[in-house]
């Protein structure tokens, strides 16, 4: 299989302190590869090595061990690099230009004719939400969501086929970030490869097919969100929503049933179990007592559970 | 449809560059210079017609070096220092950019601003020169206002350089003792010829030879006799100011290629 992204044993030490120089370790050993066509997530929390390794990606900073490949050249050739995009976390531009002057700039040094550069940027601006009057406003005038939208139209000037996002909805409002998932859903339609890291587990779970979970510079755990979560060993929980009945009522006659587990709601019980056939032994338990069954369902291990489990143990 | 050539690159830098100079108000001392000039013309009606020719010549060309040389100096070392520390080169060098286009686009982008600058300044000495009556001085300048610029141009690749590794102001602090003790390398030169030991000999040798010789580049007080430089002497500047520059852009690069950005 050929891979969009091959990450092999990269590794990161950055010095720290004035005389007494000591090498912290950012990145540690970390081996990822990436298929084209997809919107793959890149989590982990803070200081986790994310932007450390988008950066060496980018050749803004070098590996202190191993290598990577983007598109299948190393991430030195500067060649390749007009094959991809990029959209740094807080992105900050030359702030005397105005939007449309940093899309034309970017769009140059991409070699693209004028009149391709003037179409792309006003279809780009047009495309993140960036109102048409503010496209001749200088960029230090510009709010932080509005740079986050040049950002993310700068990276797609020159139609890559893979484009790295580093908090894409930094700074973006509710409905910013709406339209931004919508852009990103769109790069995919299109072919367009998608590498995000992102803090918002929501827009995880809504847009990635794959994640990369890294905590304290290694890599965690990586796949396919579905497998992840069904994998991450979490025994499966059953919910048993019973109303009509107290759940201290109940309470003596669910102890002979393993695993079981109950809590008080305000108009009845939640019960937990942990094996489907013991949903047969408590319905008549419940009926006994007079109450009445209102639902029953698997209790999925939510994305947040999967990152707080895997960023902390 | 793309086309990388490095040629291009530069130039888009470059043009980048001269445009974040005007805008950034760099021209601005250009005003300050007309109205030094203009009152030096009105001020100096007390004294002869030559000395006040000689005197406008002295005045301009001497200010137009200091405005440039702080121009070079302050511009310079935040060329590249202002692009990392406000993070606006991570869009740069993710595009099909080497650093080494980055390193000669910056450059010549100042260089492009300096010689419009001094292209100015020369243009408005001139014009108090015809005011004053010294026509034939107003044309002779030239050669001089040449030599200013070049040195100029050298001095913006040492504070490019500097910069490249050390902090802005102490690259400001460093260009600026380079840019003094530059006039002064021809004594160097001397002083090293009449020590008794052969190995400070050696070390004020080395200076002389590492060092840029800016006094090549001295012609203000000729120039306000009237002269101009030699077309051998300039030529010979100028062949020295491009091998000289060319010696630190790659320098500069090949500390520049080296470099994280954090």
């Amino acid at each position: 299989m050929s891979y969009i992204i091959e990450i092999e044993n990269l590794s990161k030490d950055y010095e720290v302190g004035f005389w007494k120089k000591k090498r912290v370790r950012a990145l540690d050993d970390l081996n990822l590869q990436v298929t084209g066509g997809q919107i793959f997530g890149f989590l982990g929390g803070n200081g986790a090595g994310k932007t450390t390794t988008i950066k060496i990606l980018m050749s803004l900073i070098f590996p202190t061990t191993g290598k990577a490949k983007i598109l299948g050249s190393d991430i030195s050739d500067v060649k390749m690099r007009s094959r991809i995009g990029y959209c740094p976390e807080n992105p900050y531009f030359y702030d005397y230009l105005k939007a449309r002057e940093l899309m034309n700039y970017f769009g140059e040094l991409f070699g693209l004719d004028p009149a391709l550069r003037n179409q792309k940027t006003e279809e780009l601006l047009t495309r993140v939400g960036l109102d048409e009057k503010d496209w001749n406003k200088q960029l230090r005038k510009f709010s932080k969501g509005m740079l986050q939208r040049v950002g993310l139209a700068q990276a797609l000037i020159n139609e890559p086929e893979i484009v790295f996002l580093d908090e894409p909805m930094s700074g973006l409002d509710p409905i910013g970030r709406r339209e931004i998932r919508e852009l990103i859903h769109e790069l995919r339609e299109k072919g367009t490869t998608v590498f995000m890291s992102t803090h918002i587990l929501s827009d995880i779970e809504a847009l990635c097919d794959r994640v990369a979970i890294l905590r304290k510079g290694k890599l965690a755990a990586t796949g396919n969100l579905d497998e992840l979560l069904s994998e991450s060993g979490a025994a499966q929980v059953y919910e048993v929503n019973v109303k009509g009945v107290a759940a201290a009522a109940l309470e003596n006659e669910l102890k002979g049933i393993a695993g079981a587990t109950i809590s008080a709601k305000p108009t009845g019980a939640n019960i937990q179990i942990t094996d489907e056939k013991d949903i047969d032994l408590i319905l008549p338990i419940i009926r006994n007592a007079g109450g009445s069954l209102v639902s029953v369902q698997p209790v999925k291990q939510s994305l947040e559970e999967l990152f707080v489990k895997e960023t902390e143990s | 449809m793309l086309n990388f050539s490095v040629i291009s690159h530069i130039f888009t830098i470059a043009r980048n560059t001269f445009r974040e100079a005007v805008r950034d108000r760099v021209l601005y001392n250009l005003v300050l210079f007309v109205l030094l000039i203009t009152a030096s013309a009105i001020f100096l009606g007390e004294l002869t017609a030559g000395q006040e020719a000689r005197t406008i010549v002295n005045l301009g060309l001497s200010a137009m070096l200091i405005f440039g040389a702080f121009i070079s100096i302050f511009v310079g070392v935040s060329l590249v220092s202002k692009e990392i520390e406000r993070r606006t080169i991570y869009a740069i060098f993710s595009k099909p950019i080497g650093r080494g286009e980055f390193i000669v686009g910056k450059y010549l982008g100042l260089c492009l601003t300096l010689a419009v600058n001094v292209l100015i300044m020369g243009v408005g000495v001139s014009l108090a020169l015809l005011y004053v009556g010294g026509g034939r001085l107003a044309f002779s300048i030239w050669g001089a206002i040449f030599l200013i610029f070049l040195e100029l141009t050298i001095l913006t690749a040492v504070a490019i350089l500097f910069s490249s590794f050390s902090s802005p102001a102490l690259s400001a602090l460093l260009t600026f003792f380079i840019f003094v003790i530059g006039h002064f390398s021809a004594s160097l030169k001397e002083f090293a010829a009449n020590l008794g030991s052969s190995f400070t000999r050696l070390f004020f040798d080395v200076l002389y030879y590492v060092l840029p010789n800016l006094s090549l580049y001295s012609f203000i007080t000729n120039a306000a006799h009237g002269d101009a430089p030699p077309v051998k002497m300039t030529g010979g500047a100028a062949l020295y100011a491009l091998c000289y520059v060319g010696v630190l852009l790659v320098v500069t690069n090949l500390i520049f290629s080296r470099r994280n950005f954090k």
